[in-house]
């Protein structure tokens, strides 16, 4: 596990890096009076699907939350291969997360504190983004799809994506369920 | 002893690709490109069908590949087979890389004793092969562009900016944003200034996977701009070209001017 190991991502969520939001998202945010009371947080369960194939690695996974024109509002986390023989080589893969790599990750200075992670084995992953987050804090109320992206060598690569309204009135649960790359997804919203 | 075979062939091409359907192009190996250190290898032909080498190599002499901070950069390990050439690119520095094969040249034809004698070259070795009274004298000037575009990391615009000579590329719609069911519009100039009414031909690679080339016509407004809409994603090209009487040479009767460009559209 790396330095931004396998909670650091939680720990380290309230680190901004407001220069990945498109002008849209920030028109957007300017033009609430203010974004979502205090408590309201975010928690994404994802599986990866344990398959049977003769060659296999981690997928790369994005998540990410995409306003209503498609921009990023914010990045949950990406997990990629963190480690190499050299600087930065599991960045050669990146742009195979081809919606997350055209919205955001082009953008980025890899690795993101509080967003790069490693690449998680099969099994359910949870991450959460506390109520004091800065990516929960600053977003304004409004429709949201949460977008999840997985690419795996020599495998294929799906997108999912969970439409939510911000901020929850109660708590709620919405599930997507993949088919190749990615099991089921859930993200659970709790005022 | 190669190339001296070679350049001919690929002058043909770009001289009197009017009456022939042979196309030219540049075809990297991917455009949008991530990691500490990546590479695009790109071949370079000219041949009817895309992107298949099958009839020519394109010259490597003339290539110009500007990288994103707007400095000229060298390819690597350039080879010149017997239907493509090839090199390599290192991309140093993060954004958009413009690489460009840019030939310039003209055609001669004349009579002497009875015989139609032909010259093919540059504009300064004229005066040396064609002799001064030469009889029934036909010149052509001609500027011709064959492009593509790749970027490491966030696309920038530096390299793209116009260089004012021949039929270049303003792509409103950044030529490494490109995605299936979306919108581009580009903007074509001849010799600096937006040209309207250019006939473009655009074409998705893959030509030998289905019955018919499935060319779409374009044409540039009063502003020079086209839009396209992607119907799929693929290696694209297209081509355009124009002539003029604009030439350097006062026994040119006319410059023809070519621009063809490589475009990867990216699924969703």
């Amino acid at each position: 596990m790396s330095k931004y190991g396998w909670f650091g991502f939680l720990v380290c969520g309230a680190v901004w890096f407001g220069d990945i939001l498109h002008p849209a998202s920030i028109a957007v945010a300017t033009s609430s009076v203010h974004a979502a009371e205090p408590a309201a947080h975010l928690e994404a369960t994802v599986e990866i699907p344990r398959l049977n194939v003769s060659e296999y690695h981690r997928p790369y996974v994005a998540l990410w939350i995409a306003d209503q024109d498609r921009q990023v509002a914010a990045n949950i986390t990406v997990w990629y291969q963190l480690a190499g023989s050299r600087e930065g080589e599991g960045t050669k893969w990146l742009p195979d997360l081809r919606q997350w790599w055209r919205r955001s990750g082009r953008g980025l200075e890899m690795p993101v504190d509080g967003v790069s992670a490693a690449t998680r084995p099969p099994g359910e992953h949870t991450v959460k983004l506390a109520a004091d987050d800065k990516r929960l804090a600053e977003l304004a109320p409004g429709q949201y799809d949460l977008m999840i992206e997985a690419s795996r060598e020599v495998g294929g690569r799906e997108l999912l994506t969970i439409p939510f309204t911000w901020p929850p009135r109660k708590t709620q649960t919405h599930d997507v369920q993949g088919t190749t790359e990615l099991g089921k997804v859930s993200l659970t919203l709790t005022p | 002893m190669l190339r001296v075979l070679i350049i001919p062939a690929v002058l043909a091409a770009l001289c009197c690709s009017s009456a022939e359907a042979h196309r030219i192009w540049l075809r990297p190996s991917q455009t949008v490109l991530s990691g500490a250190e990546p590479w695009v290898t790109v071949d370079a032909a000219v041949s009817n069908d895309l992107f298949y080498f099958n009839h020519f190599p394109l010259g490597l002499d003339n290539l110009v590949i500007t990288a994103p901070d707007g400095s000229k950069v060298e390819a690597q390990n350039q080879a010149v087979g017997k239907y493509r050439s090839v090199f390599d690119l290192p991309l140093e520095q993060t954004g958009t890389y413009r690489i460009a094969v840019v030939n310039q040249g003209l055609f001669a034809s004349w009579t002497e004793d009875g015989e139609r004698r032909r010259f093919r070259g540059s504009v300064d070795s004229f005066s040396e092969a064609v002799p001064a009274d030469a009889k029934n004298l036909q010149v052509t000037e001609s500027y011709g562009r064959v492009e593509t575009f790749v970027t490491n990391g966030q696309p920038n615009g530096t390299a793209l900016k116009p260089t004012g000579k021949g039929v270049e590329l303003v792509p409103l719609t950044h030529p490494n944003d490109l995605y299936a069911g979306e919108k581009a519009t580009f903007q074509l100039l001849v010799n600096g200034q937006p040209a309207e009414g250019l006939e473009i031909e655009l074409i998705r690679g893959e030509t030998r996977y289905r019955d018919a080339h499935d060319a779409q016509t374009l044409s540039t407004d009063n502003n020079g701009e086209f839009t396209v809409t992607w119907p799929e994603a693929g290696m694209y090209w297209f081509e355009t070209s124009v002539q003029d009487k604009d030439t350097q040479i006062e026994q040119a009767q006319q410059r023809r001017m070519s621009y063809a460009v490589t475009l990867e559209v990216l699924p969703q």
